[in-house]
């Protein structure tokens, strides 16, 4: 990661020296070498630029905010970020002419929460090999395989592929995606549906609605969102059950539907841990099943299959009726 | 502050039988924002009508809310009420407890508790309606007809003669259709041609109509009085402009095999051809499947001899766009396949065969030339049994639950011609009833079998099979009560018909809704039976329902008055419930333009304050009303709840929900 580190540096600095671009999008060293926070820099000031195994988050959604600034910006995408900055290009919520995309490769991000997981304590510095987190520690070194510490989101990597990049760095060889990402769901849908009510009943709630699932999820663009809308009329209604709140996920999943790239952030947020990306997962899996397979960000300006009417769709009847099984 | 009105009818019986009026008028009195609740006996009527209007003056009502039957009925009639008071009529609302409530349960308590709930509902929605004006739009003075059978030719003439351009869109290559197969017409055995070919002929000397012939509807843009329509003329590798339908390329043809289908496939014809000799236009085609040149690329005879240089074999489809302010759609049908019913052997055996190819083999310009011969060996067929019934009436599956109309008059006809031509004839006629209601019909009927003897026998047939070259026709004397066997030499088939299959297809094209046997569905069975569910949509002949020939000619013509009376007009009255875009919450992401089935949504870029004296461009939704037709599609796909509907808002409808789960 190092390796990849340095190029991206010496990218993000030739681009901002050839004025080609007026900012650049990356991650900032924090406290420590898990912290990191996505951040931007400007030609003069490149201080603290880091790219580590813990720069796992989707940096897409800040680029709304980006897009309407003066200027152009650098901007790192993994693979799958790819597909998040193309479906905002399909929604006309950012420009292409705003930024130079630089696709940079990807064996996966760790979750600090494994790491621990693992024992590591007293944490005194990290590095990093192609394989291994290797942890200084008051109670000496401690070696962390990577494999073994992986976030959700990677283990169930969709795609190695840069779905956009206005050139590419990549150190080494990027391991193939996952192609079993659908297990988890069809895991789901074997249940009974008293199984599956009693499962999702226990996740969500869990749930303390702090939004963050939202605030992260590169679809969830809306100016106002229709669970901040006042005017929605639902605002100050009191539940009329316990589970009536935890439908703010089944909506947004239907918001979110055929929209959603299976980019994992909302898990990856979820401070309950709530795997909510199954929900989304489960509609792209139907929406395959039902409509033909279809990657949201795989290509600008693709019609999603749920606002596409052609002949060939099935009827609605069919869709209930499998939604049944 | 609300001042609603709740006028409940009675129906007559109809609503007041089922539902205790009297407890709802009550009910609803107490509802918040309720001044006035009465009951009458029929709202509609013109003293109904009245009583509403005195209410909303005397109680200065803010809106009303009638408790009858389905908007689909009245809501016109009580907006034009409500207008006439003073009251905008988007201040109505309809609770629909006839259909929705009285027809459907037995019950009075059940029926009255639901009555109440539809019309709390009603109120609940009206609290939030606003008063809308409608705008208008112009009219296209054209109208499209497709198809271009009897029924479509009468339609397009018609329009034609009151002064409007028609264009048919016909898919084989001539005008004429089903009728120009025929041989005579029921009940006047008047020969078909003589009656149809100068119908064709006017239409293609009319200076109004234009013939698109060889071609098919490819897509439907638009709305009534506006219609975008692109029409897909496929290429016949022969230049109309220049064909002369001399015939020489016909005689010169080397690949004669193609099958006839104007002749029912009963002879063959060249690769290159014209239908048959009255063909409208009288210009050549050629079949690319049977077509040597185009097929291998060696021959070029029909080109080489054709004096009129019309043969272009690098012909290719090309596409025309139109615009219309009405369609008439008048596709028509054919026989079904008896592939279900190898009971009657007709894939077996050569003399077995339908109605419509008997026509073609009684027919002068047939394939015998007019004598009936049997086709398998040419011989004089000396008995005859006709089978009716074959795929329609039949409740099993095999065939289609509905009687075909047409085919107890034909076979009557068959029949009678039969035994006037060739006396020497003995003919049969297995029945299961026969049905010739309408002018002349039964009368028709009974001279086949008091005047010409054909043997009528009431029953099915179970089988026919083939023994010593005699078809052996099997079924039950119902009347005698015994199963007879009639050998015969010559079996024809009764055969149900069907819409044309290209039906389904236009449907879809054109927004307008099938029943299960692929019939269009007509707005309203008794009181609108040539206008379509969608606007500015007709029907004309077999493709709404099975009917003759004056039937179909009688509806064509209605057809057209109903066309003719939307071509008159020069603005058309809107619809204002129609999607707007919320500016401020709108984040210009595209998918209600990818949804709107009539392209009425576009962006702009806007620019907006933002706050601290700054400004943002944004791209936001813009619909232009002219074109919404208010589906609603677009606000149940805005993620962003920015698309609304005028008269059906979220809010509206969230309101209802609240209303009916209220206890």
């Amino acid at each position: 990661m190092q390796g990849l580190e340095k190029l991206m540096l010496e990218k993000a600095n030739a681009l901002l020296q050839s004025g080609e671009v007026d900012r650049v999008i990356g991650w900032k060293k924090g406290e420590s070498y898990y912290d990191v926070s996505p951040a931007t820099f400007t030609k003069d000031n490149l201080e603290g630029f880091v790219y580590n195994c813990f720069c796992g988050a989707n940096l897409s959604k800040y680029l709304v905010a980006e897009s309407k600034k003066e200027g152009k910006m650098l901007v790192f995408l993994k693979p799958c970020d790819t597909y998040s900055f193309n479906q905002l290009l399909s929604e006309h919520r950012i420009e292409k002419e705003k930024f130079y995309v630089v696709g940079v490769g990807c064996n996966g991000h760790l979750d600090m929460n494994k790491v621990y997981a693992q024992g590591v304590e007293g944490i005194l510095s990290m590095s990093e090999d192609e394989n291994n987190l290797i942890v200084e520690t008051v109670y000496g070194q401690k070696i962390v395989e990577k494999e073994s510490a992986l976030l959700i989101k990677c283990l169930t990597c969709k795609s190695k592929e840069f779905a956009v990049a206005d050139e590419t760095l990549v150190v080494g060889e990027m391991k193939p995606a996952n192609p079993n990402r659908f297990e988890e769901v069809e895991k789901l849908e074997s249940m009974t549906e008293a199984e599956r009510y009693a499962f999702w009943k226990e996740q969500l709630s869990k749930c303390i609605r702090c939004n963050a699932c939202r605030n992260a999820c590169p679809a969830c663009t809306c100016i106002n969102c229709v669970f901040d809308n006042n005017a929605s009329g639902i605002s100050a209604k009191a539940n009329a059950d316990e589970f009536e709140e935890k439908l703010f996920h089944i909506i947004r999943a239907y918001h979110v539907a055929g929209r959603c790239t299976d980019c994992g952030e909302c898990s990856r947020v979820c401070p309950q841990n709530i795997p909510l990306h199954l929900i989304n997962r489960k509609v792209i899996k139907d929406i395959n099943e039902n409509y033909g397979d279809y990657q949201a960000g795989a290509e600008v300006n693709a019609r999603n299959p749920l606002v596409n009417y052609t002949k060939a769709d099935v009827e609605a009847k069919e869709v209930v009726e499998g939604g049944n099984k | 502050m609300h001042r609603i009105g709740v006028f409940v009818c009675h129906c007559g019986s109809n609503i007041a039988a089922t539902v205790d009026v009297e407890r709802v008028s009550n009910a609803l009195a107490h509802e918040p924002g309720v001044v006035h609740s009465v009951n009458y006996q029929y709202m509609c009527s013109e003293n109904g009508q009245q009583l509403i209007k005195n209410a909303i003056k005397e109680h200065n009502l803010s809106g009303i809310v009638v408790c009858s039957c389905s908007p689909r009925m009245h809501e016109a009639t009580f907006r034009k009420t409500a207008e006439a008071a003073g009251l905008n009529p988007y201040m109505v609302e309809i609770a629909n407890i006839r259909e929705q409530c009285s027809w459907i349960h037995k019950d009075v308590e059940e029926a009255t508790e639901k009555a109440i709930v539809l019309a709390r509902t009603a109120v609940a929605k009206l609290t939030l309606n606003k008063p809308l004006v409608a705008g208008e739009t112009g009219v296209t003075k054209r109208a499209l007809v497709i198809g271009g059978g009897i029924a479509g030719i009468q339609a397009a003439l018609d329009i034609a003669d009151a002064g409007y351009e028609v264009d048919i869109v016909e898919k084989n290559p001539t005008i004429g259709g089903r009728m120009a197969q025929l041989d005579k017409t029921f009940p006047t055995l008047d020969c078909s041609a003589c009656i149809l070919t100068p119908k064709m002929v006017d239409c293609a000397q009319h200076e109004k109509i234009n013939i698109y012939s060889y071609s098919e509807v490819d897509k439907v843009k638009g709305f009534v009085g506006n219609f975008k329509v692109t029409i897909k003329k496929k290429a016949r590798y022969v230049d109309e402009t220049k064909c002369t339908g001399c015939g020489v390329c016909m005689t010169n043809c080397p690949s004669k095999k193609g099958l006839n289908s104007f002749n029912m496939d009963l002879n063959t014809r060249p690769a290159i051809y014209i239908p048959f000799a009255q063909a409208i236009p009288n210009v050549a085609v050629i079949d690319p499947e049977q077509c040597i040149k185009l097929k291998s690329g060696k021959c070029g005879l029909c080109s080489m001899k054709c004096g009129a240089n019309a043969i272009d074999y690098k012909q290719q489809d090309s596409f025309v766009e139109r615009e219309y302010g009405a369609i008439v759609v008048a596709t028509g049908f054919k026989p079904i396949s008896l592939e279900n019913f190898n009971e009657y052997g007709y894939a077996d055996n050569k003399d077995v065969i339908t109605s419509l190819e008997l026509e073609r083999l009684m027919n002068a310009a047939g394939p015998s030339k007019g004598t009936l011969v049997r086709p398998s060996d040419g011989e004089h067929p000396h008995v005859i049994t006709f089978i009716q019934c074959v795929g329609s009436r039949d409740v099993s599956g095999c065939g289609k639950p509905y009687c075909s109309k047409i085919c107890c008059m034909y076979t009557a006809k068959h029949a009678m011609l039969i035994r006037e031509k060739y006396p020497d004839t003995q003919v049969n006629v297995f029945y299961i009833d026969v049905r010739t209601p309408g002018k002349n019909y039964d009368e028709f009927y009974r001279r086949a079998v008091e005047q010409y003897g054909v043997n009528y026998i009431k029953g099915m047939v179970g089988k026919v099979y083939n023994e010593n070259g005699k078809l052996m026709v099997q079924g039950s004397n119902l009347i005698d009560n015994e199963q007879v066997t009639i050998a015969s030499d010559l079996v024809v088939l009764a055969t149900a018909i069907e819409p044309d299959p290209s039906v389904k297809d236009l449907a879809t094209k054109l927004t307008i809704s099938i029943d299960t046997n692929n019939f269009l569905t007509e707005a309203h069975a008794k009181l609108k039976p040539v206008e379509c569910a969608t606007a500015g949509v007709y029907l004309a002949g077999v493709c709404q329902g099975p009917k003759d020939i004056p039937e179909t000619v009688a509806q064509a013509s209605a057809a057209a008055s109903k066309v003719i009376g939307l071509l008159a007009k020069d603005k058309l009255k809107g619809n204002p419930c129609v999607a707007h875009a919320n500016e401020m919450t709108c984040t210009g992401c595209s998918q209600c333009a990818e949804v709107c089935p009539y392209g009425a949504i576009t962006y702009e870029n806007k620019e907006f304050r933002i706050g601290g004296g700054k400004t943002e461009k944004r791209r936001v939704a813009s619909v232009n009303p002219a074109v919404c037709q208010g589906c609603g599609a677009c606000t149940v796909t805005c993620p962003s709840g920015a698309m609304d509907l005028h008269g059906f808002s979220s809010a509206q409808i969230l309101k209802e929900v609240e209303a009916i789960c209220k206890r």
